[in-house]
């Protein structure tokens, strides 16, 4: 394993370990306490140590590793493995993703729980392997074609990564949905301290549905075709009540430094968010006061709270990225009637410093205030 | 009646559905062939089916067992999950020649290849059927559909292909064979060939892949009769009966 036991003081073995583990490691780890059986992958940068991970993990806990032919196999045998009742799950980077789009959409119509994680790379095209948010319209919206959508969890550290991937596992099979863990290269490479004690599977989900042979019942078909229009919308909109209740029951925020009245308000998530709180603090020393919404749900969306801490605010909002500005729609969205947000992203690969995230900050509440 | 006995009924294996394939398809065909070894193996209750895009889309109608409906040309996937979680199950994929020669033939060779442990049932007619008769990479020389209205010109686009002979190449044992159901004869020796691969899955020997060299009659705009005999005529000479590669067998193997 790749991993560091970090001890701390001579109690160390009676306390809860810490590891020092790479985002990578922590999601295939936290995936096999989660009751993942089977993993199905194709490598691709940077996220091919989440494989590398679990090709010497899986077998020792009884799994299924497998290395497909490609993205496009490896979604499909998800299908196949997710259809038998078991917990499954990917991981892979951006343009991966895409090639996975096709059996998403399966997936959601046949009503499937798969988990997959996509640490996000900078695109388009092949890009560049660094980290990038510039995926964020394919999670939220739908990757696939039809009518569906998919929880997306994204992660700003390791341990969270580690968290979500668990709650990845519970969602998807709650509401017999593909789950999205949106990462990037950043939390996917580096490393952190990490506890992974205390990560386990919730109570198993009764799945009548699963294809497991028909001995002692009927037999079960899963699948996605409807050539019937008023079964098919029959069908379209129970999955859009069960995405309504998504939106009502499982929005998933962090408010740092949120208060009653503002300077300004910052909504990111991810890497950025972290980058977002370093100058926050700095700022906080200058006596400005900036708010931090960071959706840990990207769908769905933190709409409620995006509006209430932009309530007051002197200078307004600001969306931050590693992107050219694909989040912002949906705080456009969530702000309605109080304006628009203003931007601020980098992509390509470039990570914003702290220090220039903080001059954009203070520029935009001397602007506010002027 | 009573006390006669019964010398043909509907295996367990089939639900009482009436038919959708056209009139002379031999796809009906198929499907009792494999629900005869399903019920003559005694596994039906253990076995899950995976369903292609095409006219066997609703294949699911028919089998009286667990189904999945794959995506395009990605059966041979959805029975890789399946069967590498429950190694138990007995797997097979239904496909046609556009699904699983054409847009799933990636699938299909890496399958073989890693030696997955379920059966495929290949039908090939040498069009597309569904879609409503366009050139498959199965159609023959000179053969004409909607999308080479001249004849298939194999200046074009190249020569039809022979999956059973690509797949008998690899090193990984598999059991590869082609039948032929266009008259009584050779429906009953596909159903040996069909049953012989499905026993290796049984016996968790290897991969296996039985194609089917099926009629079109819609399609290929000829009555049912001449549909069995144009498989005669011009199928086989290019597609050839037979065992192509058995697990025990050499074939596939190069001098390492």
């Amino acid at each position: 394993m790749g991993c560091i036991m970090i001890f701390s003081g001579s109690e160390a073995a009676a306390k809860p370990r810490k590891l020092l583990m790479k985002g990578a490691e922590a999601i295939g780890e936290a995936a096999i306490r989660a009751g993942a059986k089977a993993y199905f992958c194709y490598p691709i940068t940077p996220q091919t140590e989440v494989a590398e991970y679990l090709a010497r993990r899986m077998p020792e806990v009884g799994g299924v590793f497998l290395q497909g032919e490609s993205e496009l196999a490896v979604a499909n045998m998800l299908f196949g493995a997710a259809a038998t009742g078991a917990r499954v799950f990917t991981s892979t980077s951006s343009p991966g993703f895409s090639l996975m789009a096709e059996a998403m959409s399966y997936i959601a119509g046949a009503e499937l729980p798969v988990v997959f994680i996509n640490v996000m790379r900078c695109g388009p095209g092949l890009g560049g392997v660094l980290a990038a948010q510039s995926d964020y319209w394919q999670a939220t919206r739908n990757s696939g074609h039809g009518d569906y959508r998919c929880p997306v969890l994204a992660p700003s550290s390791v341990q969270e990564a580690a968290e979500l991937t668990l709650a990845a596992f519970e969602l998807a099979d709650r509401y017999r949905n593909p789950v999205i863990v949106l990462a990037d290269g950043m939390i996917g490479q580096m490393m952190e301290p990490v506890m992974l004690e205390g990560l386990a599977a919730g109570e198993p989900v009764e799945k009548p549905w699963a294809t497991q042979g028909c001995g002692g019942r009927e037999p079960v078909v899963v699948k996605s075709l409807y050539l019937d229009p008023q079964v098919l919308e029959r069908m379209n909109r129970r999955l859009a009540e069960k995405y309504a209740k998504m939106q009502t029951d499982e929005v998933q925020v962090e408010l740092y430094n949120v208060r009653e009245r503002h300077d300004l308000v910052v909504v990111a998530y991810g890497t950025m968010a972290r980058i977002c709180k370093t100058a926050i603090d700095r700022l906080g020393k200058e006596g400005l006061q900036v708010g931090l919404v960071r959706p840990i749900t990207l769908f769905p969306f933190p709409v409620d709270a995006v509006h209430s801490a932009a309530r007051h605010s002197a200078a307004g909002v600001v969306t931050v990225e590693l992107s050219q500005g694909q989040m912002i729609d949906d705080v456009n969205l969530a702000l309605g009637e109080l304006g628009r947000s203003a931007f601020f992203g980098r992509s390509g690969g470039m990570v914003p410093t702290p220090d220039e995230v903080t001059r954009v900050f203070r520029d935009l509440v001397k602007r506010g205030a002027a | 009646m009573t006390g006669g006995e019964v010398v043909f009924s509907r295996p367990e294996s089939l639900r009482r559905t009436p038919t959708h394939y056209c009139p002379g398809c031999t796809h009906g065909t198929a499907h009792r062939l494999v629900a005869e070894v399903l019920d003559e193996l005694g596994i039906r209750e253990r076995t899950v089916g995976v369903a292609p895009v095409g006219c066997a889309v609703f294949a699911y109608n028919y089998f009286n067992c667990d189904f999945l409906e794959a995506a395009h040309g990605r059966a041979p996937a959805f029975a890789t999950g399946v069967k590498r979680v429950r190694p138990e199950l007995i797997v097979f994929t239904y496909q046609g020649d556009g699904d699983l020669a054409s847009i799933g033939l990636a699938e299909i060779l890496h399958a073989a290849n890693r030696g997955e442990k379920f059966t495929v049932v290949f039908v090939n007619n040498a069009i597309y059927g569904m879609t409503g008769g366009q050139m498959a990479p199965t159609t023959l020389p000179g053969q004409v559909t909607t999308t080479c209205p001249g004849g298939r010109d194999v200046e074009q686009v190249g020569y039809p292909l022979r999956v059973a002979e690509l797949l008998a190449t690899l090193r990984t044992p598999g059991y590869i064979a082609r039948g032929s159901l266009h008259g009584p004869e050779s429906i009953i020796a596909s159903k040996r060939l069909v049953r012989r691969a499905f026993e290796h899955q049984v016996a968790g020997t290897c991969f296996g892949l039985v194609e089917l060299l099926s009629t079109c009659p819609t399609n290929w705009g000829l009555t049912p009769m001449a549909a069995c005999q144009w498989v005669v005529d011009r199928m086989i000479p290019y597609y050839p009966l037979g065992e192509l590669k058995r697990p025990e067998s050499a074939t596939g193997q190069v001098a390492s």
